[in-house]
């Protein structure tokens, strides 16, 4: 039983519901107005966005790959959802699709150049961000009714994000953890090699899960848009820091294919606690940004202590 | 085909060229007024461009993986810190000098530090410090503009010619540091970690201690970089080191240094700076608005490392 | 071997040349159902090779390739064996670390998709487990990478003997038992005896002679690239197939081998070490101008000892000792050794750069003339020593390697089998340097996998799992003692330990 509870796949399950849970004890300890349905609700609104953000991200990282741009492509989207898609529906799906369709052929692109993720995500964050100030140049515009309705909803008892977390961490972990094609995915992460002696497409995977990126970013600009009062190009630019913390924090590795959808949702969900946890703890404004940078590396911390747990057996 | 041949054996003339092509570009649209003016002010912005490209170069020459993403924090840090501590003093130049080197020192310890012991990959690593470091300069400063000692403004908008002297420091800088790759027990040991991280182990090279001093020395030239560009633009902002994060690896790649490491371009720096601001400055002629400026320095990323492709071998 | 059987797997003529190197040098192979094949030979045998032209992963050079029926000579890759059954367990693994058992038996089984694929892929799995390792231990949801090695090999094994819609021709097992602890072992092999008497057909390569013997139907013997004998295993014992693998001249005595003052005698040895395994007090000991050999079969544990002397040089290590600056010249030159991008000139001087330093720059002119005076000693073939260095044939970027070392200042120079795929006049031009070297004092250490560079040596170290198990001075060094002890099954364990 002890062996159990102290062996390393254990930990690096438990630790991102661990974090959660101490987080949130934390908050409610520093102010218990929040342990209410209207508290939790406004703590998190935003987890919505970033925990899709998050599985985008998770997408990349499962292939061996880092998506540097994930922050500057929600922002885009968020510009389009607001002026497009709420003008001329039409449209703003096509771009949306067209969206996807440029991340699958980066990631055709990076598969077949065996170029390295990291610049070309980070030239294409300037891509985004540039697009995203061409189609919305100053802070405005409109979130589409539909998605502003979804995102107020007052289910009774439960608060709106909780239940979408849910379901996004069951969806992701249902097509990622349980389908077939899912670990043929994930294996191409573990050891491409022999994925590809056995006859799989190692271009079909890397293009699948860079698709599934672009897919589940969409998702999340366009949850995004339905929380905040104006959209600008901006918007989402802490989420590729975000996405990268949720990930690793949820159980997830850099490299080995080995990551976890339910963890990184719950990272997800921590990392959206943790603004409104420095405000509770009067951390000044001027140190937010680097509180949320220390929060990475903290957590990169833990699990490097977990790691080196692991290899001493 | 022969001179096409040694034309292409040689990356960095690409980046000049390309620079050529883009000032010729801008003339034409301006109807031929204002090329001089055009190139000293590209000589004097990429100057710049080229302190950090320097640092970032050696780190992407260490080989895949190697990145120095906290480069625009660094220069934020060093020129606050500085610009505080100099508060308008001529005397105190010096002073803040040693400030803006303990800075950069600070850094590349703490990141080299978050590498090693906690077995960051360097992307992550420096991302993360990034924020850390932003929020320092910003609690320090606290946003207050202080403006530079005169004689440091003086030194770096003075010209000769048309020419700025601190595109002349910066090139004969850039010089000495070719020197320091090609011909320094330190720059060849960069150089043999970039093209094999074994090889270079089995050869005795001590690969451990050559990455830390190449991540205090992007530091350190991030850090000389926020000083300098500070007294320039007449004071420290916050968003001072914006474009620096792109432009540091921009100057690199389109300069002609492999990302796959083990090969660095000194001279190509400057080509890919000068084609950088004059590439910015020909869509501002063009009245092309700053969306289309961002997405242009983007794309032309993203082509030159698609045509130069990633890894020989798989890793 | 039943008369008149359809052979499913026909090999005729096989070559296979890497470079100046004969891997294969006209191999012909039958395989038949309801036979183990058992597969033997020292290194550089050709075994592995013959296995990767069976499996696709390498095409021969000529020689026709018949699977059952098709004639797969012009057509033969990876993708193609798998799907006519032709399966293999090497020693690297080919299941992903990150997935569980269960997922790992889809990725060959492409076929079980659908509502309940898991429970159909881990059944699939854990019923061959079953079969095969009774009491194993695995679950169809464990993590693969969380599993010890030695239940990941049982997986892989399971893995290859399992069928769905795919036909299960052949079964290629090399070294399976290496991860194995004794028991489990012998329960693979009683599996395999099994697999053929109910028809299967089976390929077993093993160094553990015993194995052999017990479960193979017929045995082959390679040696330098060719099939030396082939015979129904009953036709066999220990001592004559250890024979079979050795040289035709035997009758090696030690008075044949020329006369040879030790160096053992002189003062303190420059290096001492502890192999990790080692349960006896031997420890291998290295003198000033003595060259010692590190023999026995590839991956005994000779390339462990060679890190640890190379690390020991640098900072203080439990179980070695080393006195002076120590330089390697790697095997695997292409990953280990060269620097693609660099000239001829710097790859050389790259172990000397202190020595080049005028004031604190490197002088060119220094690194010129060094790299002038390897290139005539060591005798280079190339028109300028500023070419780029895989501009080299490459036994001369092998030669390359070697002037690092020698032009630095080690006292002690290791070697990890760099001679791996050398053509003959590249190597006696490199031992005659090796020789002279020695001669003026310097140490060399030698991991060989080729019997004949022995003869180089004054002592020679045999290793076997991870230990020494021989102590060989010159005189006493014959290629049968050699043999005998690389293959040699003692009282002592000759498995990992248990799962």
């Amino acid at each position: 039983m002890i062996a159990t509870v102290t062996s390393p796949r254990f930990l690096r399950a438990i630790l991102p519901a661990l974090s959660l849970a101490v987080l949130l004890a934390l908050i409610f300890y520093l102010n218990p107005r929040t342990m209410s349905y209207v508290g939790l609700n406004l703590m998190l609104n935003l987890a919505i966005p970033i925990a899709l953000a998050t599985i985008a991200q998770l997408c990349v990282i499962t292939v061996n790959d880092l998506d540097l741009s994930i922050g500057a492509y929600v922002g885009f989207v968020v510009c389009v959802a607001a002026t497009y898609l709420h003008q001329t529906p039409a449209l703003g799906v096509l771009v949306l699709g067209a969206g996807i369709l440029v991340y699958a052929a980066l990631g055709a692109l990076i598969h077949l150049r065996n170029l390295p993720s990291i610049v070309v995500t980070l030239g294409m964050s300037f891509v985004w961000l540039g697009l995203a100030v061409l189609v919305l140049p100053t802070p405005g515009g409109k979130s589409p009714e539909w998605i502003a309705w979804l995102m107020k909803l007052k289910p009774a008892y439960i608060p709106f994000p909780i239940i979408a977390a849910a379901i996004i961490a069951a969806v992701a972990w249902f097509a990622l953890m349980r389908t077939s094609y899912g670990s043929i995915l994930r294996g191409s992460g573990g050891n491409p090699k022999a994925i590809e002696r056995a006859g799989w497409s190692l271009l079909k995977t890397k293009v699948a899960m860079f698709a599934l990126a672009g897919f589940f970013g969409v998702l999340s600009g366009l949850s995004l848009i339905g929380l905040t009062t104006s959209a600008q190009a901006n918007v989402a630019e802490r989420y590729t820091l975000y996405s990268i913390a949720g990930v690793i924090l949820g159980g997830g590795d850099f490299v080995g294919g080995r990551v976890s959808p339910v963890g990184a949702v719950l990272g997800a969900i921590t990392l959206t606690l943790s603004a409104p946890f420095l405000t509770f703890i009067h951390i000044p404004p001027d140190w937010q940004i680097g509180a949320q940078g220390a929060i990475l590396i903290i957590v990169l911390a833990l699990r490097a202590i977990i790691d080196r747990v692991e290899r001493r057996r | 085909m022969s001179w096409l041949q040694r034309i292409f054996e040689k990356p960095w003339l690409w980046s000049f060229i390309a620079a050529f092509l883009v000032w010729l570009a801008t003339i034409v649209f301006t109807r031929g007024q204002g090329g001089g003016e055009l190139l000293t002010a590209a000589l004097t912005f990429a100057t710049f461009f080229v302190i950090v490209g320097i640092g970032q170069m050696f780190v992407i020459t260490l080989g895949p993986g190697n990145v120095d993403l906290s480069i625009p924090a660094t220069m934020t840090l060093a020129g606050s810190v500085a610009m505080k501590v100099m508060d308008t003093q001529d005397s105190m130049i010096l002073i803040g000098l040693v400030v803006t080197i303990a800075c950069g020192l600070a850094v590349g310890i703490f990141n080299y530090a978050l590498i090693l012991v906690l077995r960051i990959p360097p992307i992550i690593a420096t991302l993360s410090s990034s924020f850390v470091i932003l929020s320092t300069a910003i609690a320090y400063g606290r946003g207050l503009r202080i403006k530079p000692p005169p004689l440091l403004a003086e030194f770096t908008t003075v010209q000769v010619a048309g020419i700025p002297i601190l595109a002349i420091v910066v090139t004969a800088l850039a010089g000495a540091m070719g020197v320091v790759l090609h011909r320094t027990i330190y720059g060849r040991s960069v150089l043999a970690i970039g093209q094999s991280l074994r090889a270079a182990r089995f050869a005795g090279i001590p690969v451990e201690r050559i990455r830390f001093l190449t991540y205090v020395l992007s530091a350190l030239l991030a850090s000389l970089c926020g000083f300098l560009f500070s007294g320039f633009s007449g004071g420290s902002s916050l968003s001072m080191g914006e474009q620096y994060l792109l432009a540091s690896i921009a100057v690199v790649v389109i300069g002609g240094t492999s990302v796959a490491g083990g090969s660095g371009n000194l001279p190509g720096l400057w080509g890919a700076a000068l084609f950088l601001f004059l590439v910015q400055s020909m869509l501002n002629t063009y009245q092309l608005s700053a969306g289309l400026r961002y997405l242009a320095t983007g794309l032309i990323i993203i082509t030159v490392i698609t045509a130069a492709g990633g890894q020989k071998t798989q890793r | 071997m039943s008369g008149g059987v359809e052979p499913i797997v026909k090999l005729d003529g096989v070559e296979k040349s890497f470079g100046a190197v004969r891997a294969l040098a006209g191999v012909d192979l039958v395989a038949t159902r309801g036979e183990c094949l058992g597969l033997v030979g020292h290194n550089g045998a050709g075994k592995s090779t013959l296995m990767a032209v069976l499996a696709g992963t390498l095409r021969p050079d000529s020689g026709a390739i018949r699977i059952g029926d098709e004639d797969l000579t012009h057509s033969y890759d990876v993708v193609g064996a798998q799907r006519r059954g032709i399966r293999c367990v090497f020693q690297e693994l080919s299941l992903c670390p990150n997935l569980t058992v269960a997922e790992n038996a889809h990725i060959f089984h492409a076929g079980l998709r659908g509502l309940g694929w898991r429970r159909r892929s881990g059944k699939l799995i854990i019923d061959k487990l079953n079969e095969i390792f009774p009491g194993h231990g695995v679950s169809p949801n464990d993590v693969v990478g969380d599993l010890s090695i030695g239940r990941r090999q049982m997986v892989e094994i399971a893995r290859a003997f399992s069928v769905t819609d795919t036909p299960l021709t052949l079964v290629i097992l090399d070294e399976p038992t290496s991860s194995l602890d004794a028991y489990v072992a012998g329960q693979l092999l009683g599996f395999v005896r099994r697999f053929v008497a109910g028809g299967g057909a089976c390929i077993l390569i093993s160094h553990l002679l015993g194995e052999i013997l017990s479960t193979a139907n017929r045995i082959i013997v390679m040696r330098d690239g060719k099939v030396v004998a082939a015979r129904p295993a009953s036709g066999f014992t220990r001592d004559t197939l250890v024979a079979a693998m050795g040289s035709v001249a035997k009758g090696e005595t030690s008075a044949n081998l020329a006369a040879h003052g030790s160096k053992r005698s002189e003062g303190e040895p420059r290096a001492r070490a502890r192999a990790a395994a080692q349960t006896d007090e031997r420890e291998l000991t290295a003198y000033r101008g003595e060259v010692v050999g590190l023999a026995g079969l590839a991956g005994q544990g000779q390339t462990e000892m060679l890190r640890k002397l190379f690390d020991a040089a640098r900072k203080k290590s439990r179980d070695a000792t080393v006195n002076e600056p120590v330089a390697l010249v790697a095997g695997d030159r292409q990953n280990d050794g060269i620097f693609p991008l660099w000239s001829i000139a710097r790859n050389i001087t790259v172990g000397s750069m202190r020595r080049m330093l005028r004031g604190i720059l490197i002088d060119p002119k220094r690194e010129d003339e060094m790299a002038g005076t390897w290139r005539e000693r060591i005798k280079i073939r190339t028109p300028d020593v500023d070419n780029n260095i895989l501009s080299l044939s490459g036994g001369n970027q092998q030669k390359a390697l070697f002037a690092r070392a020698l032009g630095s200042d080690a006292g002690i120079v290791l070697m990890d089998d760099p001679m791996r795929g050398v053509d003959i006049g590249t190597k006696q031009e490199v031992y005659e340097m090796i020789r002279s070297e020695a001669a003026g004092g310097r140490t060399f250490v030698w991991y060989t996998t080729e019997m004949d560079e022995l003869r180089n040596c004054d002592h020679v170290y045999v290793f076997r799992n991870g230990r020494i198990v021989a102590d060989l001075p010159r005189q006493e060094m014959t290629e049968e003692r050699v043999l005998h002890s690389s293959f040699e099954e003692g009282t002592a364990p000759g498995h990992a330990a248990a799962p």
